[in-house]
């Protein structure tokens, strides 16, 4: 049993989607979400104490050994990804069984629940394979069930936002697509250890480095790096709540993950970042991010589109990690994927308790909400705290070793960046803050305190928040792992 | 003449930017759809164009034969797996098309975003 861990963690929910579609019963379908959703989170905790304990783990799909097989790699890096897609997945499913019944016709809410579930799979799938096409059925079981999941939203824009994301994702993965193909010519392989251990030997050409940018313009469109985020805040801001905490949590991060094994697993890294001198396009993209989307953010008048903005900011702090391309900076990055996860989760989820009482997330309905729903406000301030990067919040943790990692190469105009973002963030936080705690309540509304098992998933993020915050010794632990794997030391 | 022995490659490569082109400037969005596929089909092309040996047969075992030379079957089976996500990807597209037609009115891109205001 223990054995088949890595494939039963995607089997399971795959097999379980379907059924959720077909009981046509909304509370049962909920219940089976529930359980992948667990599922999945208790799966992969334990592959992740497995791995760090005995190192990664290969498992051969029906047996057909590598590299003609299907292979299934779980090494610190992906366990990690896994852990967080399982985490955010068992912590979204409870909230989502009121939210979604607010927000959803009741006819559509086992179809939800068996996309909601598709999507998590996908998920799963991308971070655990190890064969670079089974990566892209995964990731298009993942968005297309994500642009079903959009366009449920009861804003008719949602419509519009699903269709746009439909069209920019897709053609984000027919370039990965492409950069596969070019790949394989090359190699006879899609092994992802394999193609690791061919490419180097293979002589100077041009065909690598055009699979290459054809790669990184596909992920990074999927990640939604600044300029290819275009999709990404009409995406957030209207889908329905649930939905919004699941995949701003999830799927750019699992994008992200996608980025990290082709760059340094893959290509390597003195391909990635010294010949084809990826740092110098990463870098400024992801600085550019940080102000510029910082700054749109705070012109928002939608509290989800200003997170959704936010979000495109915070990417900009995991690919800059990414960008510096040294254990530290890669540490910084690693561990920005599970702590963003949790701060935006946590804040996506306080707006869709808001959602649920007030119906609307406009800035201009929050007013005196701080007293109407404490509860939801003190999570989103809970939240917003960890996004500027206060002390003893996650949020610190990830600026401080991206800090270090920056000044460790004496880029200390980085640094400065990486400190201006943190202020922009208190400036747009602040925003809701302001409306929410020193403005009268509206005198005709008649507001209530979320429902309580909302609140409680909402307040599971809040507390993970400091918890890792506080003691960050395990993520970082983990982190410092899955970046010395990457980088190709130790493992 | 230089370039016509990779006649396929060519013709991906036009294909390719049609479809593009197509979903980039066109307002209708059933017509971006159809730049979506005619672009995917290019890719298609690719595969099956790189898994084709010159001289090569279909790959089932010749008995008897010792140099029969082989076309390699993998990339056309992984491009089958594509053509089935693209298929999906057209089937969502142009269902949330219906739907964006019945919630606004049209199908075109800037009546969409005059009606949204």
């Amino acid at each position: 049993m223990s054995h088949h861990l890595p494939v039963l963690l995607v089997v399971i929910p795959l097999v379980a989607a379907p059924f959720a579609a077909l009981v046509n019963r909304p509370r049962v379908s909920w219940a089976i979400a529930l359980g992948s959703a667990w599922w999945a989170f208790l799966a992969a905790f334990a592959l992740l104490r497995q791995v760090m304990a005995d190192g990664p783990i290969h498992y051969a799909l029906g047996d057909w050994a590598a590299p003609y097989g299907i292979e299934y790699v779980v090494d610190p890096a992906n366990a990690w990804v896994l852990l967080i897609v399982g985490m955010i997945a068992a912590v979204v499913t409870p909230y989502a069984l009121l939210s979604i019944e607010r927000e959803v016709p009741d006819a559509r809410i086992p179809l939800f629940y068996a996309a909601f579930i598709l999507c998590m799979t996908g998920l799963l799938g991308i971070a655990i394979t190890g064969d670079v096409f089974n990566v892209f059925v995964f990731l298009e079981i993942s968005s297309l069930s994500a642009y079903a999941l959009i366009a449920l939203g009861r804003d008719r824009r949602a419509l519009t936002a699903s269709y746009q994301y439909l069209i920019m994702g897709s053609v984000g993965a027919t370039f990965i697509v492409i950069g596969i193909g070019l790949l394989y010519v090359m190699t006879g392989t899609l092994n992802m250890a394999d193609l690791a251990q061919i490419l180097p030997e293979l002589e100077p050409n041009r065909t690598i480095p055009v699979a290459f940018t054809f790669l990184t313009v596909g992920i990074t469109l999927k990640l939604a790096l600044f300029p290819l985020h275009l999709w990404l805040p009409n995406a957030y801001t209207y889908a329905p709540s649930a939905v919004t905490a699941f995949i701003a949590s999830t799927a750019t991060k699992v994008a992200v993950y996608l980025l990290l094994r082709f760059f340094f697993t893959i290509f390597g890294a003195s391909f990635s970042f010294g010949e084809m001198q990826l740092d110098k396009v990463l870098m400024p993209l992801a600085l550019v991010a940080i102000l510029t989307m910082s700054i749109v953010a705070i012109y928002q008048d939608n509290v989800k589109r200003l997170l959704a903005y936010s979000s495109v900011a915070q990417i900009g702090y995991m690919v800059l990690g990414i960008s510096l391309a040294s254990a530290l900076g890669l540490t910084a990055g690693i561990l920005h994927l599970f702590n963003h996860a949790l701060m935006k989760g946590a804040l996506f989820m306080a707006m869709g308790c808001v959602m649920y009482r007030v119906g609307s997330v406009r800035i201009e309905r929050m007013n005196g909400l701080g007293r109407a729903m404490p509860w939801t406000m003190a999570a989103f301030v809970a939240g917003g705290l960890s996004i500027i990067g206060v002390p003893l919040t996650v949020g610190f943790i990830s600026k401080w070793y991206l800090i270090q990692a920056a000044l460790e190469q004496g880029l200390w105009p980085v640094a400065v960046v990486v400190l201006v973002g943190s202020l922009l963030a208190v400036v747009y936080v602040w925003k809701v803050v302001e409306v929410a705690y020193f403005r009268d309540l509206d005198a005709d509304v008649d507001i209530r305190e979320a429902p309580l098992s909302m609140l409680i998933a909402t307040w599971a993020l809040v507390l993970a928040n400091f918890w890792f915050g506080i003691d960050a010794s395990a993520t970082t632990g983990v982190a410092r792992r899955a970046a010395e794997v990457l980088l190709g030391v130790g493992s | 003449m230089i370039g016509l022995g990779l006649f396929n490659y060519w013709v991906v490569i036009f294909l390719m930017m049609v479809g593009f082109y197509t979903l980039i400037a066109r307002g209708n969005l059933v017509k971006k759809i159809i730049g979506l596929n005619i672009f995917q089909t290019s890719v298609f092309i690719l595969y099956i164009t790189m898994g084709k040996i010159a001289g090569g047969t279909a790959p089932i075992f010749v008995q008897g034969e010792q140099e029969v030379v082989y076309s390699n079957p993998i990339p056309h089976v992984l491009i089958l797996t594509a053509i089935v996500v693209g298929v999906a990807t057209s089937a969502l597209g142009l269902s949330l098309v219906v739907r964006i037609n019945e919630a606004f009115g049209t199908i075109e891109e800037d009546e969409i975003e005059d009606t949204a205001l």
